[in-house]
């Protein structure tokens, strides 16, 4: 076994330290230290996005970030943002739309909707939605419900903005 | 569409509910094989054959041994002492030959990826560290890839002992082809056409975790799988466990498309070792291995040749078939079924007097292919749809006319096509009105000869196409194969009014445990929250098949409909006694036993409540039975098909061969819809999955064997930017094969697809004379066609 390294960070609000190997990944950190096994990894390339978690406030890929890469950090993965109710509305559409069905590229889907309707003051059209996505691959929907969904809960956030 | 008597109000056959089980994935809360974790669990790692075909001459694990944290490194040999090689043959596929084939390979390895060893370690980071230095010692042999030189005389050979690399042939004629094809008043025209490889690409890849008590030999295995019965009796039978003590659990399924329906050597192999061992072990592959040893599927070169006569009616028929399967035939299912399809249905669509067809299936050292979504149908139809086009250009007819005249009439039916294939209650003509209606075909040509003028190249392309659903014993069982045409239902009344299910069909995302809640829910009368599905156990389900060749609505659908009214009359027949009722009078709506016009007598949980606490107020002799079970096949048919339409409108870019979909648009009969959200949600992932073969998807290998782009950076799976949207409607012609009348609908978007691609790139092609007929149609191949390169 490699040596290991002290890492301490926040996920999903708490505070954590742990001796991890340099080569491990967040995604695997998050897996096997914490059990936090929302977080899936699909590829280990960083082409399919389904290990996309919030590290400081920035979505990355938890494959390609080394788990020694997040010390400091504050980390949020899936089931922190399901608990704190935050993509709640997001949930809410994906579901009424039916935007999965295996789900095992959804919790990555999620957190990438989540930056998505973030960092864009207006509804995007349904070509931006699809450009945004390209980093999170799903095999089962065809993305079509995923990009229904999207875009229902953009209009309903302007809408609730400005009412 | 008309009224059926499952639109009364508060039906849930029928209706857009939301699927009630996918909170928990949304929230993180899925539980995949990887998430899976056992007290003292080993993790495996394979050591895989860096060779396509190689004799294995010795195998050295001392170094790998010495890694602190490695359990144990077991050989092929080690194996095959607890786990007995297969055969993946059917016998009713006559004459098909594979030979018995280890879980890993003893002596020679037979495509890149094949097990060679295994090794189990506290971590799968350290079984990956001691893997690397498990030393083999290979003495590499010629590789057989391309499919026809492995049928050459002086090709070597993958098995010794057979004396060609054939692993079956079939031919089938019927009427006088060649007649047709001599008569000078008709048209004849021919096209020969290649389909790459490729593969599934779950996103979940596959896995297994096993655990052995050898104190009363018992084994369990959860699987990321389509079929737990069948793995049950795979691994009964190759382990020597009795199968009563096998139980195999299938917990969420990160994706499966037919991939995860097949017994693989290194999933079994993980049984083996957690007897050998006795402490549970997990195999997880990651996304090299999964390219590696997941079954591939296609890759076929098939020659198709037509003719019609002078009012444009299809005479004769006749393909040549030849697809590579890898080394060994998969087992059980076999790698037959694919090319079978194709000589099967190739012009099912149309009525055709003349038939002739050759398939050839053959060994070669690459990945095993097998059953994988839509299974022949992509190839069966593109092949018929490509020469229906081909016959349109070389006589002036419009192509959707000409499918029109061609089309088996809605009336025609029961129908028998030249190959002896038997179709009932199929609506091709009414789908493919409803089509041309939908994409508005007349406006959409005249756009597209407008756009030409200013050297824009859109085409359109058109499918009529068929489905096979709901198989019957015809397909695996007469073969030999431990694979159930049945499927069971159980449905339970508790002391609270709930109704428990439980079905021999499993999840793996399209929505079965919805649809099963539906049925159950309507079948029995109390609402959707008051119905809980169990799928996926051995211990715990009835017996039967699983979810695949889109039989899980149609057969797991029709016995949770006959298990539900069942216990709806058992309840009723306790009610009527407690009530003083006659059975017939009273009914069962929304969690109540009513009377017909509605009145509620007593609620289900008063009822199951006096049952179960409060026997002693039963009348006498009453003894309630709140649990019913029934079973069922299909019988009257060998499948239940399917029929739609399809069309598909893009442009490609000349310059860069790029093909850009601009619209798709399905009409698809499946029968009486349970909801249509998921039936529509299937059609466009399966969609979806056709326009990947069409134009990005392919395992592509070197000369000798070596899979070339085994990385999801380098193999394109289709993008949410490059995606159209898909537009979809129905035609409802329920099957007369059971009460319920649902046909499959997991797979016709995969098999109608890839035509309708490549007929519109030819389309959009067809002004500047040159055409295509090569899959995935991509960038490079439509430039060679173009012509701009070389």
């Amino acid at each position: 076994m490699t040596e290991t390294m002290p890492i301490r960070l926040k996920v999903n609000g708490e505070a954590v330290s742990a001796l991890v190997e340099p080569r491990q990944h967040l995604a695997d950190f998050l897996r096997l230290h914490l059990q936090l096994t929302g977080t899936h990894v699909g590829c280990e390339h960083g082409v399919c996005g389904a290990c996309t978690v919030r590290m400081n406030g920035d979505i990355v890929r938890g494959c390609l970030t080394l788990a020694v890469q997040a010390d400091g950090a504050e980390i949020e993965t899936i089931e922190g943002l399901s608990e704190s109710g935050e993509i709640a509305d997001i949930q809410a559409a994906f579901h009424r739309r039916n935007a999965l069905q295996c789900g095992f590229c959804t919790p990555g889907m999620l957190v990438t909707t989540s930056e998505l309707l973030a960092c864009i003051d207006r509804v995007p059209t349904r070509e931006e939605v699809r450009s945004y996505l390209s980093g999170n691959y799903c095999r089962c929907t065809g993305y079509q419900a995923i990009v229904d969904a999207i875009v229902e809960v953009a209009v309903a956030r302007r809408s609730g903005s400005d009412t | 569409m008309t009224l059926t008597k499952y639109d009364r109000p508060n039906s849930y056959i029928g209706s857009r509910v939301p699927r009630p089980n996918i909170t928990r994935l949304m929230a993180g809360r899925g539980k995949y094989i990887d998430d899976k974790s056992l007290p003292r669990m080993l993790h495996v790692v394979f050591v895989r054959s860096p060779f396509a075909h190689a004799r294995i001459v010795s195998i050295d694990a001392t170094a790998a041994l010495a890694v602190e944290g490695v359990a144990s490194v077991l050989t092929g040999r080690d194996i095959v002492d607890v786990v007995s090689p297969w055969v993946g043959v059917l016998t009713h596929l006559s004459g098909m030959r594979s030979p018995p084939q280890p879980c890993v390979a003893t002596d020679t390895a037979r495509w890149q990826g094949e097990p060679v060893a295994m090794v189990l370690a506290s971590s799968r980071a350290i079984a990956e560290d001691a893997a690397t230095l498990v030393d083999v010692d290979y003495d590499p042999l010629d590789a057989v890839c391309d499919m026809e030189e492995a049928l050459e005389p002086r090709s070597p050979l993958i098995h010794p002992g057979y004396d060609s690399n054939l692993c079956w042939e079939r031919k089938v004629e019927a009427g006088d082809v060649d007649a047709a094809f001599a008569d000078p008043a008709n048209t004849v025209v021919e096209r020969s056409f290649d389909f790459g490889r490729h593969t599934g690409v779950t996103l979940e890849p596959r896995g297994c975790v096993c655990e052995y008590d050898p104190a009363e030999d018992r084994m369990t295995m959860h699987y990321s799988g389509q079929a737990p019965h069948m793995i049950q009796v795979v691994l009964a039978k190759h382990l020597g466990i009795p199968e009563g003590r096998v139980r195999v659990i299938s917990d969420d399924v990160g994706g499966s498309f037919g991939i995860k329906v097949h017994t693989y050597g290194d999933e079994i192999a993980v049984a083996g070792a957690a007897k050998l061992l006795k402490r549970p072990v997990k195999f997880a592959a990651d996304r090299l291995e999964s390219f590696q040893s997941d079954i591939h599927a296609r890759e076929h070169r098939v020659r198709v040749k037509a003719a019609i006569n002078g009012e444009g009616l299809l005479q004769a028929l006749d393909v040549d078939d030849i697809t590579g399967i890898g080394p060994y035939s998969v087992y059980p299912r076999s790698s037959g079924i694919e090319g079978n399809q194709v000589i099967n249905l190739t012009g099912a669509p149309y009525r055709i007097p003349a038939y002739r067809g050759r398939l050839r299936v053959v060994f070669q050292n690459k990945v095993p292919t097998c059953q994988y979504r839509a299974v022949g149908h992509p190839i069966a139809m593109a092949i018929m749809e490509g020469v229906m086009d081909e016959l349109a250009k070389a006589t002036g007819c419009d192509p959707a006319e000409l499918r029109r005249i061609n089309l088996v009439p809605d009336d025609a039916y029961p129908h028998v096509s030249a190959q002896g294939m038997k179709f009932a209650d199929l609506s091709h003509q009414k789908c493919l009105a409803k089509l041309l209606d939908l994409m508005d075909y007349e406006a959409l040509k005249q756009e597209r000869d407008r756009l030409r003028g200013r050297g824009v190249y859109r085409g359109i392309g058109i499918v009529s196409m068929v489905e096979v659903t709901n198989p019957s014993p015809m397909f695996y069982g007469v073969g030999g194969a431990p694979i159930a045409a049945q499927d069971g239902a159980s449905a339970r009344l508790d002391a609270s009014g709930a109704l428990h299910v439980a079905s021999s069909i499993t999840e793996q995302g399209q929505g079965t445990d919805a649809m099963l809640a539906q049925i159950a829910a309507d079948g029995f009368g109390v609402d959707l929250d008051m119905v809980h599905v169990k799928t996926g156990d051995t211990a715990v389900v009835p017996y039967g098949g699983g979810t695949w060749a889109s039989r899980g609505a149609g057969i797991g659908g029709e016995a949770m409909l006959q298990a539900c009214k069942a216990l709806k009359a058992q309840v009723l027949e306790a009610a009527a006694a407690v009530l003083q009722a006659k059975p017939g009078a009273l009914d069962i709506f929304r969690g109540a036993v009513t009377d017909l016009d509605g009145t509620e007598r007593m609620t289900l949980a008063d009822l199951a409540r006096m049952v179960y606490y409060r026997g002693n107020e039963l009348p006498a002799g009453l003894s309630p039975e709140f649990i019913a079970t029934r079973h069922y096949k299909v019988s009257d048919v060998p499948f239940v098909f399917t029929n739609g339409a399809m069309a598909s409108y893009v442009e490609v870019d000349t310059d860069t061969g790029i093909v850009k979909l601009l619209k798709h648009w399905v009409v698809e009969d499946v029968g009486t819809i349970i909801n249509e959200q998921l039936v529509d949600e299937q059609i466009r992932g399966g969609v979806v999955q056709g326009i990947g073969g069409a134009l990005y998807e392919e395992c592509v290998y070197s000369d000798d064997g070596q899979l070339l782009n085994a990385s999801m950076a380098d193999y394109l799976v289709p993008m949410s930017v490059e995606m159209p949207d898909i537009e979809i409607a129905h035609v409802m012609t329920p099957t007369s094969t059971s009460e319920l009348g649902a046909k499959g609908a997991g797979e016709a978007g995969t098999a109608g697809a890839p035509g309708a691609i490549m007929n519109a790139v030819n389309d959009a092609l067809a002004p500047l004379g040159c055409s295509i007929s090569k899959m995935p149609m991509s960038p490079e191949r439509i430039l060679r066609a173009l012509g701009t390169v070389d």
